[in-house]
């Protein structure tokens, strides 16, 4: 029976969270399926024996090792498919993320397999998996099925739940890899830049997060006062940090971070797939925009339609006026 | 150097997209417009050019897609490209992303570009991933969401945002980048240009005319199949509130605040 294989990412001796999820929901399927489900993993020396072996509490039978460079897709490719050759495996699952679906992409490309981005959910069906993927704006659910040998489900950030089933540690398996020339043609010259200050925001219970609807660098002055008066911190959208205005470690959404504050407040975010991933689980939604039919309406439980720049200021004053009574 | 940028006709924005449930496909009637994302690709294209730094002889527009994609293609050389390809081929229509990057390379092995360059994503579609595709089958490096590109060490010096921060690769040409929205503020063309770019070169390439094999393109090649389209749970629907006197608005939200003990 073809097993699973996930591709597991890490950072400076660190498992990505999502990659654990996703191990985890490939444990289960493939205990579902009556199979095992086995890892990969592609870096340097921080790729120890003892980490990999924990992989093994979330499911995996057996981690596949092979060193290589980091933070790059390609060489990724490469292993996965030489993994599959030698072991048949007939699912590969990646976790959300941004490497995820350029190796998931690569790999469907090389083994002519069937790729499916963004997935929520996974089920087994005849013996067979198929994958659940939102399409249109979150409007419509899509289901996959795989034909062929090989299916590829890349999920989307926080889809798969981390769940420690408590079994032993997983084999670590080196796998002896020639990189084809093209993988390595793309080399990292620096890697996980942090721009901007360090700032925390996922222990505050309050966020006031800024999008590209504050104008300009200068905007965030008015999310910082409401913020200020709420006595929460300010957020923002990857928009905004690509473009300089705030720094990157306040970034909520794909390649940023995941909050989940008793109140979040958008100030002219427009609501895309990729920031509302990391921010749905709030206890309240609050959304000023302009735009009566942006997104982000379809998930809040306040919605204001109007401009911002009439709205913060006077909210942050009623704000400090309701809490000074 | 010989640039060729990937564009996509797609529904406009102002169009509700919908799925068209006798097909399963994306009902693509209704007005229809370049990708957006696409017009970063075309202005990062024209950048390097004007850069100077390095000598563009050419950028070329190509796409795949119905008969009416020529639109598409005619915005893309009204924003700079030299001259346009269009692939179209009743044997490719309902190919997923796996069998749409194929059929792309195939089109683009036959221009042999030191340069791909396309968007971050369809705006219909919305997978991200036709660049990782093509790059495979053209055995080219290949990198997604890059929001800086210079012409640097005869490669591309680029930099990105990835799940632990901003990373920067250098990658050696030929190459396949996908650009983030935030890498340029695409131009608007001239009317003259507009004018101008139905006179241009459009070649039409059919599956045989690029050696695409029918048999891993289209619905029965695709390797996966979507289908069973079904609305997610829904979502008790939120208060919404018109702001047409702030003080009053401001009165409500405080309100709504405070009821919720967020205050
Ligand atoms: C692979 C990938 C990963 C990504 N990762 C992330 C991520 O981690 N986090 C993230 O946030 N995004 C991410 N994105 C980008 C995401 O798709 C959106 O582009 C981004 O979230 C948009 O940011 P925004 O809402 O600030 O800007 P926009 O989408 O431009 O929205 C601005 C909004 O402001 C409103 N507005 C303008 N002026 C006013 C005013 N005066 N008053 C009130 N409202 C106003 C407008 O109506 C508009 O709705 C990612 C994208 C990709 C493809
Ligand atoms: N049919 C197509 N023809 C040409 N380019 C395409 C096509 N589909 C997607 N692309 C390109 O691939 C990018 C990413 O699309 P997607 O992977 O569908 O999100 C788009 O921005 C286009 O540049």
């Amino acid at each position: 029976m073809a097993e699973i294989l996930v591709y597991v990412l890490h950072n400076e001796g660190t498992l990505n969270r999502n990659s654990l999820g996703a191990v985890s929901e490939a444990a289960k399927l493939a205990s579902e399926l009556g199979t095992t489900a086995d890892a990969v993993v592609v870096g340097g020396s921080d790729l120890t024996d003892d980490l990999l072996g924990t992989l093994g509490s979330y499911g995996a039978g057996r981690v596949f090792r092979a060193a290589g460079p980091e933070g790059l897709a390609q060489p990724v490719v490469d292993v996965m498919a030489k993994v599959i050759d030698e072991h048949g495996h007939g699912y590969a699952i990646f976790g959300g993320g941004l490497l995820g679906f350029e190796i998931g992409a690569g790999l469907a490309a090389r083994k002519q397999a069937g790729v499916t981005m963004e997935v929520t959910g996974v089920s087994v069906e005849d013996g067979k998996l198929v994958a659940e993927r939102p399409i249109l704006g979150d409007s419509q659910i899509s289901r996959s099925k795989y034909r062929g040998d090989l299916g590829i489900i890349i999920g989307r950030i926080n889809a798969f739940e981390v769940r420690e089933s408590g079994s032993g540690p997983a084999e670590v398996v080196d796998v002896e890899i020639e990189y084809s020339p093209w993988s390595t043609k793309a080399t990292m010259v620096q890697r996980g830049e942090q721009r901007g200050a360090d700032v925390n925001i996922e222990d505050a219970k309050i966020l006031v997060a800024g999008g590209r609807g504050l104008g300009k660098a200068e905007g965030f002055e008015l999310a910082e006062a409401l913020a200020n008066a709420l006595g929460g911190a300010v957020a923002a959208t990857r928009a905004v940090v690509d473009a300089g205005w705030y720094p990157y470690a306040a970034q909520i959404g794909q390649t940023g971070k995941t909050v989940s504050p008793k109140l979040y407040l958008a100030a002219g975010i427009s609501g895309a797939i990729q920031h509302k991933v990391g921010m749905q689980s709030s206890e309240n939604i609050v959304a000023i925009n302009k735009d009566a039919n942006a997104p982000i309406f379809e998930f809040s439980d306040l919605g204001i339609v109007g401009d911002l720049n009439k709205i913060l200021p006077r909210l942050t004053e009623a704000v400090k006026a309701k809490k000074g009574s | 150097m010989k640039i060729c940028v990937l564009v996509k006709e797609v529904p406009d924005a102002a169009v509700e997209k919908r799925i068209d449930a006798s097909t399963g496909r994306m009902d693509r009637n209704g007005e229809k417009n370049l990708n957006p994302y696409d017009t970063h690709a075309i202005e990062a294209a024209m950048q390097i050019k004007e850069g100077g730094v390095i000598p563009v002889e050419e950028i070329v527009a190509v796409t795949m897609g119905p008969e009416s994609a020529v639109r598409a293609l005619h915005k893309a050389v009204s924003l700079g490209a030299d001259r346009s390809l269009h692939l179209t081929d009743a044997a490719l229509a309902g190919s997923d992303v796996a069998a749409t990057g194929y059929a792309l390379a195939k089109a683009l092995e036959r221009e042999a570009p030191d340069l791909v360059l396309l968007g971050q994503q369809s705006d219909d579609g919305e997978c991200y991933t036709i660049g990782a595709v093509v790059a495979d089958h053209l055995r080219m490096p290949s990198l997604t969401q890059v929001i800086q590109m210079d012409v640097a060490d005869g490669g591309l010096r680029c930099e990105r945002q990835a799940e632990y921060g901003y990373d920067t690769v250098q990658v050696e040409l030929p190459a396949v980048i996908s650009v983030g929205d935030a890498i340029n503020e695409p131009r608007y063309p001239s009317l003259k240009a507009i004018m101008g770019a139905k006179r241009r070169p459009l070649e039409t390439l059919a599956s045989g005319d690029v050696g695409i094999d029918v048999a891993l393109v289209g619905v029965d090649g695709s390797r996966v199949s979507c289908g069973e389209f079904h609305a997610p749970p829904a979502k008790a629907a939120g208060q919404i509130i018109e702001d047409e006197d702030t003080n009053e608005t401001v009165e409500q939200i405080v309100a709504w605040l405070d009821e919720r003990k967020l205050i």
